[in-house]
C-alpha cells in the first residue's frame, strides 16, 4: 500500500500541472474577451481554482512521493 | 450516559445548532433570492451578466470563507470557543440585515452593487469561522464514542437552514403580491434574520466555554500561535491537505448539486415555476435531513470513511442518470398538447422613444396537466427588429412550467435521493475532522479545509456548471444540461480515489 501511495504521488503532481495547463490552454482568452461573463469566470478559475489546485494538490502529491502518508503516519 | 450529562449536551447542541443554523440561513436567503437580487443590484442592460455578477458575489461570499476560518479560527484556539462564535453570529446577523436595508442601483448607482460585495464578504468571514467553533464545541462535550452522533446535529442545520430560508420565501412571496414581492418584499427575509439572531444570541450568552478547551488552557497549553502550528508544521499541513484532498472537497461538491444545482437545474434549466421548485425541494429536504443523524450516528459504529466514501461513489455513479431523469419528466416533447386550448395574447410596451418592445403571451396546456407560459419579446427600433453583438435578432423568450401532481413527486424523489448522498458525505464529516486534530490547533486546522473544499469546490460549483452547460448549449450538444455535472462527477471522483487510499482508519484515533 505505502508504494502505490508513493507512485501516485507521480499521478497527484502530474494532474496538478495538467490543471495548469487546461485551464491556461481553455480558459486563457476568457481574461481578455472583453465580455463580462468571461471574465468573471476566467478571475474564478484563475485567480482561485487554479492557484488552489496547483499548489495544494502538487504539496500533496509531494508529501505522498517523501512517504509522508506512509501507514505509521509518523 | 448520566441522564444530567444527557440533559446537557442537549443544552449544548441547541444551543449551538440554532445558531449555525441561523448563520446558514442567512448566508442561503442570497442565493435563494439570487434572481431577483441580480435585477436590483446589478445594471440590467444584459441580464445574463447581472445573474453571473450574482453569482461572482454568491462565490465572493464562499470564496471569502477559507479567510473566516483561518481569522476566527485562531481567535477560537487563544482565546476559546464560545466567544468567538458569538462574535460570528453577531457579525452574520448585522451583514444580512444591512443587505436587506440597501437602496436599489436604480436609487443609489454603482454604490449598489459595492455594498452588496462588501456585507457578503462579510457574510463568508462570519460564517468561515462559525462552523469550525460550533462543529469542534459540540464534539468536546460529547461522550467518546458518540461524537459521529451528537456532531451530525451541528451537520443537520446547513440543510434546515437552506429549509428556512426557502419557507420564509415562500410565505413571503404568498402574503403579498409578485409586483410587491419583486419591489421591496424579497428584502423581508433578511430583515427577519436580526429576530433569530438576538434569540440565539441570548441563548448562546448563558453557555459554558468547551471543557476540553478550559482543561487546555487552565493547564497552559493552548498554543501560542495557531496558525504557525497548524500550517507551518509539516506534520499538522500533511493532514490538512489530506483532509482536503481526501474528504471535505468531495463533499462540498456533492452538497452543493445535491441542494443548489438541483434547485437551479429545475428553475433555469428545466424553467419550472419558482414557487414549485422551492416546496418540492423544501420536501426533499425535510425527508432527507434526518438522514445526517442516521449516518453521523452509524459512522460511531462503522467508520466515518466508510460511509463518506460510498456516499461520494453512488453519487459519481448516479449523477447523470438522476438528472437525465428529472430534464425527461418535464420533457414538452414528450407530453401531448391540447392545441384548442392554446392562447396567444399580444402588447406592447413603450420602451424610450422609438423602442418598442413587441410582447406575444402564449399559453398552452398539455393533457397530462401541465401548463406552460411562454413570454416572447421582440426588441424593437424604428419598427425594426434589434440586432445584438453578433448580428442576432434580439429576441427573449422566457417559458415558465406549471408542472403536475405526478411530475412533482417524482422530482421529489430524485431531488431526495441527492439529498440521501449529502447527507453519507456531509453527516460524519465534522466528527471525522475534529479527530483529525488536537485541541489547541483545531478550530483552526479543521475550519479550512472543510471551508476550501465545502467554500471553494463546492461554492464556485453553480458558477462553473452553469458556464459549461451554457457552452455545451451554444454548441448545440444535444445533451448540453448534463453538461454541468461533469465538474461534481470529476471533483468527487479524484476525492474519493485519494479519500479510499490514503485516508487509514487510524486517523481518526489521533486526537480521541
Amino acid at each position: 500500500m505505502n508504494a502505490l501511495k508513493k507512485l501516485l504521488g507521480i499521478i497527484w503532481i502530474l494532474l496538478a500541472a495538467a490543471v495548469s495547463y487546461y485551464c491556461i490552454a481553455i480558459f486563457g482568452g476568457k481574461l481578455s474577451s472583453g465580455k463580462q461573463d468571461d471574465l468573471v469566470f476566467g478571475i474564478i478559475i484563475f485567480f482561485i481554482l487554479l492557484p488552489l489546485v496547483v499548489s495544494g494538490l502538487g504539496l500533496f502529491g509531494y508529501y505522498c512521493l517523501t512517504n509522508e502518508y506512509d501507514e505509521d503516519y509518523d | 450516559m448520566s441522564k444530567a450529562s444527557s440533559k446537557g449536551i442537549w443544552k449544548v447542541i441547541s444551543a449551538s445548532s440554532m445558531g449555525t443554523m441561523i448563520e446558514w440561513y442567512d448566508f442561503y436567503i442570497f442565493g435563494s433570492l439570487a434572481v431577483v437580487i441580480s435585477t436590483k443590484f446589478f445594471p440590467s442592460d444584459n441580464p445574463t451578466a447581472a445573474f453571473l455578477s450574482t453569482l461572482a458575489t454568491f462565490a465572493a461570499g464562499f470564496v471569502v470563507r477559507p479567510f473566516g476560518a483561518l481569522f476566527f479560527g485562531r481567535l477560537g484556539d487563544l482565546i476559546g470557543r464560545k466567544y468567538t462564535f458569538m462574535v460570528t453570529l453577531m457579525l452574520m446577523g448585522g451583514a444580512t440585515f444591512l443587505i436587506g436595508c440597501i437602496p436599489s442601483y436604480e436609487t443609489i448607482g454603482f454604490m449598489a452593487p459595492v455594498l452588496v460585495l462588501i456585507l457578503r464578504l462579510l457574510q463568508g468571514l462570519a460564517l468561515g469561522g462559525e462552523y469550525g467553533g460550533a462543529a469542534t464545541y459540540v464534539a468536546e462535550h460529547a461522550p467518546k464514542g458518540e461524537r459521529g452522533y451528537w456532531t451530525s446535529w451541528i451537520q443537520t442545520t446547513a440543510t434546515v437552514g437552506l429549509f428556512v430560508s426557502l419557507m420564509v420565501i415562500l410565505i413571503t412571496k404568498s402574503v403579498m403580491s409578485k409586483e410587491a414581492f419583486e419591489d421591496w418584499g424579497w428584502r423581508v427575509p433578511f430583515w427577519v434574520s436580526v429576530l433569530m439572531v438576538v434569540v440565539s444570541y441570548y441563548i448562546r450568552k448563558g453557555m459554558h466555554e468547551s471543557p476540553v478547551f478550559a482543561k487546555a488552557k487552565a493547564e497552559g497549553k493552548t498554543a501560542a500561535n495557531p496558525l504557525k502550528e497548524s500550517f507551518g508544521n509539516k506534520y499538522n499541513l500533511k493532514f490538512v491537505l489530506l483532509a482536503l484532498f481526501g474528504a471535505t472537497m468531495g463533499q462540498g461538491v456533492v452538497w452543493y448539486t445535491g441542494q443548489f444545482y438541483a434547485m437551479n437545474f429545475l428553475k433555469t434549466v428545466q424553467s419550472i415555476d419558482s414557487s414549485q421548485v422551492d416546496t418540492l425541494l423544501g420536501i426533499a429536504l425535510v425527508l432527507g435531513t434526518p438522514f445526517f443523524v442516521v449516518f453521523g450516528k452509524l459512522s460511531d459504529k462503522v467508520g466515518r470513511k466508510n460511509i463518506m466514501m460510498l456516499g461520494m461513489l453512488i453519487a459519481i455513479i448516479a449523477y447523470r442518470p438522476i438528472y437525465r431523469a428529472m430534464y425527461t419528466t418535464t420533457d414538452l416533447t414528450k407530453k401531448t398538447e391540447i392545441v384548442e386550448k392554446t392562447t396567444t395574447v399580444p402588447s406592447m410596451k413603450v420602451v424610450e422613444g422609438t423602442k418598442i418592445d413587441s410582447i406575444y403571451t402564449t399559453n398552452r396546456a398539455y393533457t397530462d396537466g401541465t401548463t406552460v407560459e411562454e413570454i416572447k419579446t421582440i426588441h424593437m427600433e424604428e419598427g425594426k427588429v434589434m440586432l445584438d453583438d453578433k448580428g442576432k435578432e434580439k429576441v427573449e423568450t422566457k417559458i415558465t412550467k406549471k408542472i403536475n401532481n405526478a411530475d412533482r413527486w417524482m422530482l421529489v424523489f430524485l431531488v431526495f435521493i441527492q439529498v440521501i448522498f449529502v447527507t453519507m458525505v456531509y453527516g460524519p464529516i465534522a466528527a471525522f475532522l475534529v479527530e483529525m486534530f488536537p485541541v489547541k490547533i483545531r478550530y483552526t486546522s479543521m475550519s479550512l479545509p472543510y471551508h476550501v473544499g465545502n467554500g471553494i469546490f463546492g461554492g464556485l460549483l453553480p458558477a462553473i456548471s452553469t458556464y459549461l452547460v451554457t457552452t455545451a448549449k451554444d454548441a448545440g450538444d444535444v445533451e448540453f444540461y448534463l453538461e454541468g455535472l461533469w465538474y461534481p462527477i470529476i471533483i468527487a471522483g479524484v476525492c474519493f480515489v485519494i479519500g479510499m487510499i490514503y485516508i487509514d482508519k487510524k486517523i481518526n484515533t489521533l486526537h480521541e
